[in-house]
């Protein structure tokens, strides 16, 4: 296949491709995302290959490994098509089962099919699985469908088909429409896209830089890495047309150390695109020239910071500097560069094919179109969830998360990652949108929402964000370098039990410094986790400083871990488990003793109990 | 020339001209820790911060760094700033609890202790205000020494903390340390450069007609080299000259 | 001189400005950045030596020191905190008698921790050699532990 060099061979290019697969053969398409793969999903993978070698149907039926379709907990995930059959928790037993019933003779294997918690219902195909039913998936839809590493399957969908026609424009027609769109940074800041484009084309200087953000740092977020390792030509795209449009013919990809698959992913994307002529001299024969090149993080949070990234792309360290010069008109070696979040960029070519207003018809008035969040912690389904602006928090925790898990009682959803805040029950009818999160003391940030039930300690909460963002500072500042430590040096001994009643006052003073004070967005949200817990959950961080005792049960210096004797057969598991034998056996049918002075509290005799004969208090 | 508003005064700024430098020029005090005037400036200690408003809108800046504007108004006393200075100071003084430089400055904006548990107060001298570093990089350019690690654990160190071979034994970080972290001391024929966790030695040189040991010989080397000098052009010292 | 670092310099043109991929693939290759390599990569990129090992400080990815035959990486990302990473770590802790960032005295193991992998849904996540183990627990810590050489 030689180089593209005009819209009319593009489309002959895609014409070909699809007569190619008129005849569809049928077709196994497993999850090939580092979250499948923690569950097994490389040894499915292989399992398929050879059980399709051993019944001698290599070439009549295909397989195709693909980026995450956000059903992370269900993982190894098969979609078997043309029947859109979708089995969960797939294991290398189960393969040759898969492969004659349901491949051959269009047979469901039952036991395979998701199960929904709330109905003991069982949809068979992936659109009627509940978890994507109440989804608008228009970036990651088509993860399931596409080899990352196929540059045909991103064609054959329609792909590059955007940037075709963003060549037939003028770049201020381009800026003009992604501004009408009313499009908003997806990585947290939330700033208008079409004017930061606008911003960045008019400064004066050469060359320009475009960036695409793939440092993902907020924990407990995995968007950029669905999008980027099971899509990444639509970034691609969206980079190109970023890049005519502003007039920059360097491109950078930054992105996260901890995300290999993404890197090499990107980076066999990149060379595809390159022999095809959509990256280069000249591309579809527009004259526009283009290159992209792909950076590492180096395993540093503040990295995901506009100005600490470009640091680290000049070889510097990742030092944020003040920004009351902007980077579109002073960003990469002092040249005006533009940064775009992966999420962001995906959206572009979206806009481009599909218009203006039909993007803006989506979502509320301040917060236009689609956002992936990543649904996790104490919910039922969690995974990558990709709704319209505006749907409240409950219906995505309830009606696409299937509620709390294991029946406990919901008690926060933190979102915005360490900038961010925990919302209340009370708040749960709030619309996702920008503006209305900030009002609420958090923020959308880049679409982390960690669900939390009645077993997670809003204080250990707030410890555990200050923690993290104590490791993750650059030490620049003094405000956040010395403010944070002391402010996670106070939640420590409330955590403890030594906190005092002055505590929670001088939390807020040195979060009000912090907020005016610090160098970069590191330091200024902060004290937001700390904030918003102690807004919404006062009276925990009252029952640690006055009472000494953690509601939850997890502050380990305030619990007791202790046997339920009425529960317990002496069955022997916790005793074997105990790391410090503080467990000891009395005899058949009697309950164990635990030795509290022994006890360090790591909580495996809980773990390991199948009888839930072990409590906490 | 651009029109500011500091504290009720309107003045004049030059283009290009931070909110600082137009306050010094008119003896408008504002705290600075990491400023420097032959530095470019940094924004790290963050003691500058003053509260600007434009259009009815304020924010908090280091005047250090921003820019002079046609139009704002800058305050450099307000409780607003007030607050966030002191609370600079009480984190300054529970990491630098023995340092006289930083509990006189702290005595001087009204903060007597910090408000933090005397179990967890520290001992440096380092602030990080970063000022050696970047003399050694930006004046002396050899960049002897750099600022490692990260975060709370950030410190000053030269290569490995082992003597740097880049190092002249000028002693302009020593000499442009506000609260003398860095010690240098000349005796006899060696002069000694040490900060909390490295060290370096130099040999001094010996002038050939008084005989006193005046300056490091790496650092006249280095000057020699550069300026493309005599071998001996050093031989004899400047009192002697 | 290192013929392996010198080769890597090469591949990136000796641009400073790709500093940290180059000190990146030369961990990949050593397993960690020796002494003499950032002094070779300061000499050959004329990047003052107080630079290379700012950078080398600065980012978590680099180890400056020997690593052991085995990496492993917890998660202690918001989503593996909330289902209980803290606990899986300390019993690696336990196990292996190190702490994190540590490597064991017979250099078998090496443990450290990262914020966060992008494997959220299946907390908490422990990632060995690359391989990832999802939904782990402290109790099934050893049994994984045990089955590496």
């Amino acid at each position: 296949m030689g180089k593209i060099k005009s819209l009319q061979d593009l489309e002959a290019l895609r014409s070909t491709i699809k007569e190619k697969r008129r005849i569809t053969k049928p077709c196994v398409a497993i999850c090939a995302g580092a979250g499948c793969l923690a569950l097994g999903g490389r040894e499915v993978i292989d399992a398929t290959v050879e059980e399709l070698e051993k019944q001698n149907l290599q070439g009549k039926v295909d397989i195709k490994t693909t980026g995450c379709p956000g059903f992370c907990e269900q993982g190894p995930l098969v979609i078997i098509s043309p029947q859109d059959v979708i089995y969960t928790h797939v294991k290398v037993e189960d393969v040759p089962e898969i492969i004659s019933k349901t491949v051959i003779n269009g047979e469901i294997v039952d036991r395979l099919l998701y199960t929904d918690p709330a109905t003991g219902e069982k949809p068979v195909c992936e659109s009627d699985v509940p978890f994507y039913k109440k989804q608008k998936r228009l970036l990651l839809g088509n993860n399931s469908k596409i080899d990352p590493n196929n540059i045909e399957d991103y064609i054959a969908l329609g792909g590059y088909s955007a940037l075709a026609k963003a060549f037939a424009w003028s770049p201020e027609q381009i800026i003009e429409e992604i501004k009408k769109s009313g499009l908003r940074g997806r990585g947290g800041g939330g700033f208008p896209t079409g004017q930061k484009w606008e911003s960045c084309r008019n400064a004066p200087g050469e060359p320009k830089y475009v960036i695409a953000n793939c440092d993902e740092g907020d924990p407990g977020a995995f968007m950029n890495r669905a999008l980027m390792e099971g899509n990444p030509h639509s970034v691609l795209e969206g980079l190109l047309i970023c890049a005519y449009a502003i007039g920059s013919h360097e491109g950078y990809i930054y992105v996260r150390n901890e995300y290999p698959v993404a890197v090499e992913n990107a980076t066999i994307a990149i060379k595809q695109a390159e022999q095809l002529g959509f990256l280069g001299e000249n591309i579809l024969g527009s004259g526009f020239d283009f290159t992209i090149r792909i950076n590492r993080g180096g395993g540093a949070f503040v990295c995901g910071e506009s100005t600490a990234l470009m640091a680290s792309l000049e070889g510097r360290v990742g030092e944020p500097r003040a920004k009351y010069i902007h980077t579109v008109e002073k960003g990469l070696w002092d040249k005006p560069s533009n940064l775009n979040n992966v999420e962001t960029l995906a959206n572009v070519p979206l806009i481009i094919n599909n218009g203006a207003d039909w993007f803006s018809a989506i979502g509320t008035e301040g917060s236009k179109g689609t956002k992936i969040f990543s649904l996790v912690g104490k919910v039922n389904n969690t995974g990558l969830v990709e709704v319209p602006m505006g749907m409240t928090l409950r219906e995505v925790i309830y009606g696409i998360g299937g509620g709390i898990r294991d029946g406990k009682k919901f008690k926060g959803v933190q979102t915005g990652g360490p900038s961010g805040g925990v919302i209340p029950e009370s708040m749960l009818d709030m619309p996702v949108d920008f503006d209305e999160l900030t009002k609420a003391g958090s923020m959308m940030g880049s679409g982390g929402m960690i669900v939390m039930d009645e077993d997670t300690c809003m204080v250990d909460t707030a410890k555990y964000f200050l923690t993290f963002l104590e490791e993750e500072s650059c030490g620049k500042c003094v405000p956040c370098r010395e403010g944070i430590k002391r402010m996670r040096q106070i939640l420590t001994d409330i955590t403890e039990g030594k906190g005092e009643e002055k505590d929670i006052a001088l939390l807020e003073r040195i979060g009000e410094a912090l907020k005016d004070s610090s160098l970069c967005a590191l330091g200024t949200t902060a004290t937001n986790p700390v904030l918003s817990t102690i807004r919404y959950f006062r009276n925990e961080y009252e029952a640690h400083i006055k009472e000494k005792r953690c509601p939850a049960g997890v502050c380990k210096a305030l619990i007791q871990y202790y046997i339920i004797d009425e529960k317990c057969v002496g069955c022997r598991l916790c005793e074997k488990a105990c790391p410090t034998e503080a467990i000891t056996f009395m005899g058949k049918r009697k309950p164990v003793v635990l030795e509290q002075n022994k006890c360090i509290k790591c909580g495996i005799c809980k773990d390991v109990c199948k009888l839930e004969a072990v409590g906490v208090k | 020339m651009i029109t500011i508003n500091i504290d009720g005064q309107e003045l004049k700024a030059k283009d290009g001209q931070t909110i600082l430098e137009v306050a010094r020029e008119s003896g408008i005090y504002i705290p600075t820790l990491c400023y420097h005037e032959n530095l470019a400036p940094y924004g790290a200690c963050r003691l500058c911060i003053v509260e600007i408003s434009k259009n009815g809108r304020s924010r908090m800046v280091a005047s250090c760094l921003y820019p002079a504007e046609e139009g704002i108004e800058v305050k450099t006393n307000s409780p607003r700033v007030i607050d966030n200075r002191k609370m600079i100071m009480e984190l300054l003084l529970a990491r630098c609890s023995q340092n006289e430089v930083i509990k006189k400055l702290a005595s001087e904006m009204g903060v007597e202790q910090s408000s933090f548990k005397s179990e967890y107060l520290e001992n440096n001298d380092c602030i990080l205000c970063g000022l050696c570093v970047r003399a050694c990089e930006e004046v002396v350019g050899v960049s002897a020494i750099s600022l490692v690690n990260r975060g709370v654990n950030r410190e000053v160190a030269s290569p490995f903390f082992e003597p740097s071979a880049s190092c002249i034994g000028c002693g302009s970080c020593s000499y442009v340390c506000p609260t003398g972290a860095i010690k240098m001391e000349d005796k006899e024929d060696t002069r000694v450069i040490q900060g909390s966790k490295w060290k370096t030695e130099f040999k001094l040189k010996k002038c050939k007609v008084c005989g006193n040991y005046w300056a490091p010989e790496a650092q006249l080397e280095y000057i020699r080299k550069k300026l493309n000098l005599p071998p001996d052009f050093f031989d004899v010292c400047p009192n002697c000259r | 001189m290192d013929k392996r670092v010198a080769a890597i310099i090469d591949k990136y043109n000796a641009d400073e400005g790709q500093l940290i991929s180059i000190l990146q693939d030369i961990q990949s290759e050593l397993y960690y950045l020796p002494k003499e390599t950032l002094i070779q990569v300061s000499d050959a990129m004329g990047i003052p030596l107080s630079r290379v090992y700012s950078v080398a400080t600065f980012f978590k990815a680099f180890s400056l020191k020997p690593r052991g035959k085995h990496l492993i990486d917890v998660c202690l990302g918001t989503a593996c905190h909330v289902r209980g990473a803290p606990k899986v770590l300390e019993q690696i802790e336990r196990s292996l008698k190190i702490s994190r960032g540590e490597t064991t005295s017979d250099f078998k193991f090496t443990l450290e921790t990262v914020n966060c992998m992008g494997c959220c849904a299946l907390g908490p996540v422990v990632r060995l050699d690359g391989k990832y183990f999802g939904q782990m627990s402290a109790g099934k810590v050893d049994s994984i532990l045990n089955k590496y050489e």
